[in-house]
């Protein structure tokens, strides 16, 4: 079997990027600008090479009876965002983190996520996944001397082992019933009519194994505790790539691999987005400290994304043109979602330096301390919200829902248009406290990697703004 | 590009650079900060008049089209949103754009005056003596500016999606000019505000797409064309009452207008008057240029079920005001009143009603914009709205008591002034309608007229006549001059409209007969 190195380049790069961390830690021992430095240049270089092989025809390698890894324009999109999420992901770190360690296990976990995009069979795609998460949970215990971070480590890592085994064993009972596990033979076997009720189970354990990463209801209290206790910079990540990964691991083995099993699949989507919409919504609505809240709101966020899925639990929201819409929108609102989400975490390290997230009351007077970077909270909360001035916002919501109208799920989208009001009496509420009158004695100084990181994320939201058919296009 | 399209984009756009103009000036220049915001606000005027066409649209074609725009600007914007950037004017917005843009360069001139401070004080304290003091007025214009570029782009959009995009870029600078700069009890009052409004909004977001998922197109010249050709009835009574439902949060409509006498009541002064001047008239614009326009069968279905609670708003605001005894809950409530023959204009759905309801619209607009100005300008001096604390204003202050008898007779629609002819007219239309039932809500309506003229003449008692009341007890500062500058146009135009409204109605006439025609 000849193998395209070619094709895998984005991974040897990435990959690379994580070897490079650890080396540049050994060699020149205590320097935190170099190593940051090093991770950059990686990250950058995974960029560069996805896009290098993106560009070219499609390659396929490590075939069989089906390819397990196809680099096509949707996987190097998908390796495009996490390379710059985990690019802004270090900036932030900068000030907080200077163990060589930290950074390479964020190059390790961007080389799952990197990966995962041109996975095409259900082994693969765990296997990426894993390794997008097991980097996952020292990170998140990296606040040492921090009780609240080593007990958010310990939920993490033990809720992820019990959904992988639920994953796994759900890709077992799909193998055992139709003997594949390749995205393209088990869609065909489907198609022919293997409907035993093994198939039904293992087709819902796998998507609920995988909800765990997009921290979707049930598999949601998590998230509150990991994300408070991680290093803000890892909640970010958390939040975004992470999360993304799961969005794109239900993706693939709800439209690609089961899409025939779309009846089974398709009701319990829509059941989990709606679910996942209240009570994230409702839990952040009691949230007092600021991480926490995003957290909850970042759970909510989570239905939003999956809702568009949601509509293929209809006949009608089945054919061709309304499954690729549903698609579409689904990674429309997450690529909208990512740039948010890390704008808004961003801010919260600009404003805070290297300490926690702390209770939404001591962000009170924020706005005159530090107005622009107030000023990106803002727009990021606001557009979480789904209001102008966060424009990318609200036309994430009109893809969810135009997406859920043509493909005929009304009633999904008024869920999602309650949950919208629902979401703004806790957005409102944070960016208030920025605004209130409190403590101003002093100017906040934001350091420069910081700085540019959050102005790039402005400028891009802000951007994909005023321009949201750049998102639309670079989907198709 | 023409110069009509040339105004049209300036219009829209001297607001939007002005807004980012005035909130990047430093604090420690605050006046030049608002002098910006509001020679922005002039510009905007100058072209909002200048957008005016003289000549008549073409006689019907057929197929009819429905809407003919003065001038129109048609860019594409997000194809796979269904969203273009397209604007233009014809009769029936071009009255509200140029009121949007008058009252806002009249509440910028205002605050080149007096910004209400953000008090720290607990309700119970004792409110101050000191004039308050100026705290960040340019970034108050600023918001100004920012909503009247949503309150524009409302009336001015030809696009469906737009349309609820500018929508919404409405609330949340509405929400931080009332949690930022209004009284006490401001918090819960913008919130109340954001939240039921987005509510409304959603519904819209909803309604919208529920029309362009199905009739495959969002412009609204077309949608109009079409007249509902195209869209099933069921799916049309469906999205009308989604629509419906969100401009009657807007308008608002009994039962839903709950957050409206919070709003006014907590809302500095220029917060009120855009309010009720401008923001208000979105609601009963959308439902007549878009729930209407485009779902003319729905809105034949569910025409009586609005007849029957726009009367409903019309009483329960008038039987409130009799018994309400702060002022600008009063004109808050009044409002629900006056909105209430809009909206009963509106549903009669012939040419008299709804020409009724777009000259109901203006006259709204700048009557209970100059009372909210000259109850804010009692509250700034007396330091309380109720009306127990009031009295004797005749004495202490005969000019701005003259000036309240003025607006508050134009608003009970005293002949001859602004407020006569949209309310006569509303009865008038549900008479003409016909039926048992509209028969009824015309007397009511009627009834509820009279109403309006018992609360005001209470509220002149108490406060214009009798004793010197205990609040106006200190000394009275007089009236200023940016007081008296920015209440003139209004002054003027609550008489001008009341004796010529032919002025709007003449306009409007073309593009009614259309929208009315089968």
């Amino acid at each position: 079997m000849s193998i395209d190195q070619v094709a895998l380049l984005p991974g040897y790069c990435a990959a690379g990027t994580a070897l490079l961390a650890f080396l540049a830690d050994l060699l020149v021992p205590g320097r935190r600008a170099v190593v940051a430095a090093a991770t950059a240049v990686g990250t950058v270089a995974t960029a560069v090479a996805a896009i290098a092989v993106g560009r070219g025809p499609v390659r396929r390698t490590f075939c069989s009876v089906g390819c397990s890894y196809v680099a096509d324009h949707r996987a190097a999109l998908i390796a495009v965002v996490f390379a710059l999420l985990t690019l802004v992901v270090v900036a932030l770190s900068v000030p907080s983190q200077s163990l060589g360690e930290y950074y390479f296990l964020l190059g390790c976990s961007m080389t799952g996520g990197v990966i995962l995009g041109y996975t095409r069979d259900l082994i693969s795609l765990t296997v990426a996944v894993e390794t997008l998460t097991l980097p996952l949970y020292p990170l998140v215990a990296f606040r040492r001397r921090s009780v609240a971070s080593a007990e958010g480590a310990i939920t993490f890592f033990v809720v992820s082992v019990v959904s992988t085994a639920v994953t796994l064993l759900g890709a077992a009972l799909l193998y055992a019933s139709t003997g594949a596990l390749h995205f393209t033979v088990l869609a065909g076997a489907l198609q022919q009519g293997h409907r035993q009720p093994m198939v039904t189970t293992g087709a819902v354990l796998v998507i609920a194994g995988l909800a765990f990463k997009v921290a979707a209801v049930p598999m949601h209290a998590w998230a509150p505790a990991a994300y408070d206790g991680a290093p803000v910079p890892v909640a970010a990540y958390l939040s975004t790539a992470s999360k993304l990964g799961g969005v794109i691991a239900i993706l693939y083995v709800a439209v690609d691999a089961l899409g025939p099993a779309l009846d089974i699949v398709g009701p319990a989507l829509a059941v989990v987005a709606t679910l996942t919409m209240l009570v994230g919504n409702l839990g952040a609505l009691r949230q007092t400290r600021m991480v926490r809240l995003l957290a909850w709101s970042s759970i909510a966020q989570a239905g939003y994304i999956l809702a568009p899925l949601g509509a293929l639990a209809l006949s009608r929201g089945r054919t061709p043109p309304a499954m690729s819409a549903a698609v579409a929108a689904t990674v429309g609102y997450a690529v909208f979602y990512v740039i948010l989400e890390i704008g808004a975490f961003g801010a919260v390290v600009a404003l805070r330096g290297d300490q926690d997230g702390g209770p939404i009351a001591d962000y009170r007077g924020a706005a005159r301390r530090a107005p622009w970077v107030t000023g990106v909270f803002t727009l990021s909360m606001i557009g979480l919200a789904g209001l102008p001035p966060g424009l990318a916002g609200l036309f994430a919501k009109v893809i969810v829902v135009r997406a859920l109208l043509s493909g005929g799920a009304a009633w999904l989208a008024i869920v999602v248009a309650v949950n919208a009001v629902i979401g703004l009496a806790y957005y409102v509420r944070a960016v208030g406290s920025l605004f209130a009158t409190g403590d101003e004695t002093a100017r906040i100084r934001v350091g420069w990697p910081v700085a540019a990181a959050l102005g790039a994320v402005a400028v891009v939201a802000v951007v994909v703004g005023f321009a949201p058919q750049l998102v639309i296009d670079s989907l198709t | 590009m023409t110069a009509g399209e040339v105004f049209l984009v300036v219009t829209l756009a001297a607001p939007a650079l002005g807004a980012a103009g005035a909130a990047l000036v430093p604090a420690r220049a605050d006046r030049l900060g608002r002098l910006v915001a509001t020679v922005a606000a002039a510009l905007a005027f100058l072209a909002s008049l200048a957008l005016f066409h003289r000549t008549i649209p073409p006689m019907p074609t057929v197929p009819r089209s429905r809407i003919v725009p003065w001038h129109q600007v048609d860019l594409r914007w997000a194809p796979g949103l269904d969203l273009r950037f397209h604007i233009g004017v014809d009769g029936i917005s071009y009255p509200l754009v140029v009121l949007t843009a008058l009252l806002t360069l009249i509440c910028c001139i205002y605050t080149l005056w007096a910004v209400p401070a953000v008090e720290v004080v607990s309700p119970g304290a004792q409110p101050r003596s000191t004039p308050p003091p100026y705290i960040a007025g340019r970034l108050l214009a600023a918001l100004l500016l920012v909503i009247e570029v949503g309150i524009l782009g409302v009336f001015l959009a030809l696009d469906l999606v737009l349309f609820f995009v500018f929508f919404e870029i409405v609330l949340l600078p509405m929400y931080a000019v009332i949690a930022g700069w209004g009284g006490p009890g401001r918090r819960h009052a913008a919130r109340k505000f954001v939240l039921y409004t987005l509510a409304g909004s959603v519904l819209l977001l909803v309604g919208v797409f529920l029309v362009v998922t199905r009739a495959g197109t969002a412009d609204l010249v077309k949608l109009s064309a079409a007249h509902g050709a195209g869209l099933s009835s069921g799916l049309q009574l469906a999205a009308f009452v989604l629509l419906a439902l969100a401009f009657a949060v807007k308008s608002p409509l009994w039962p839903l207008h709950t957050w409206l006498p919070d709003a006014h009541t907590e809302a500095p002064t220029v917060g009120s008057v855009i309010l009720a001047g401008v923001l208000l008239k979105m609601g009963t614009y959308g439902l007549l240029r878009i729930a209407v326009g485009v779902l003319p069968d729905g809105a034949r279905r569910v025409a009586p079920v609005l007849g029957v609670l726009a009367v409903a708003a019309i009483l329960v605001g008038g039987l409130v005001c009799l018994a309400q005894t702060e002022l600008k809950r009063l004109i808050a409530y009044s409002s629900v009143g006056h909105m209430g023959f809009v909206l009963l204009g509106i549903a009669t759905l012939n040419a008299t009603g709804i020409q009724a309801a777009l000259i109901g619209n203006i006259a709204h607009g700048i009557i209970t914009g100059l009372l909210f100005f000259l109850v804010g300008a009692i509250k700034d001096r007396a330091h309380t709205g109720e009306m127990t604390q009031l009295g004797g204003l005749r004495e202490r202050m005969p000019r701005l008591a003259g000036l309240l008898g003025y607006a508050a007779i134009a608003s009970l629609g005293l002949p001859g002034l602004a407020g006569f002819w949209g309310e006569a007219f509303a009865v008038v239309a549900a008479l003409r309608h016909g039926g048992p039932l509209w028969t009824v809500l015309a007397v009511l309506a009627a009834f509820g007229g009279a109403l309006a003229a018992a609360y005001f003449l209470r509220l002149l008692r108490r406060v214009s006549h009798g004793p010197v009341g205990p609040a106006f007890a200190g000394a009275c500062a007089p009236l200023s001059a940016g007081e008296v500058v920015s209440w003139a146009p209004l002054v003027v135009l609550a008489l001008a409209v009341g004796l010529v409204p032919g002025v709007v109605l003449w306009l409007a006439h073309g593009p009614v007969m259309e929208l009315v025609a089968r």
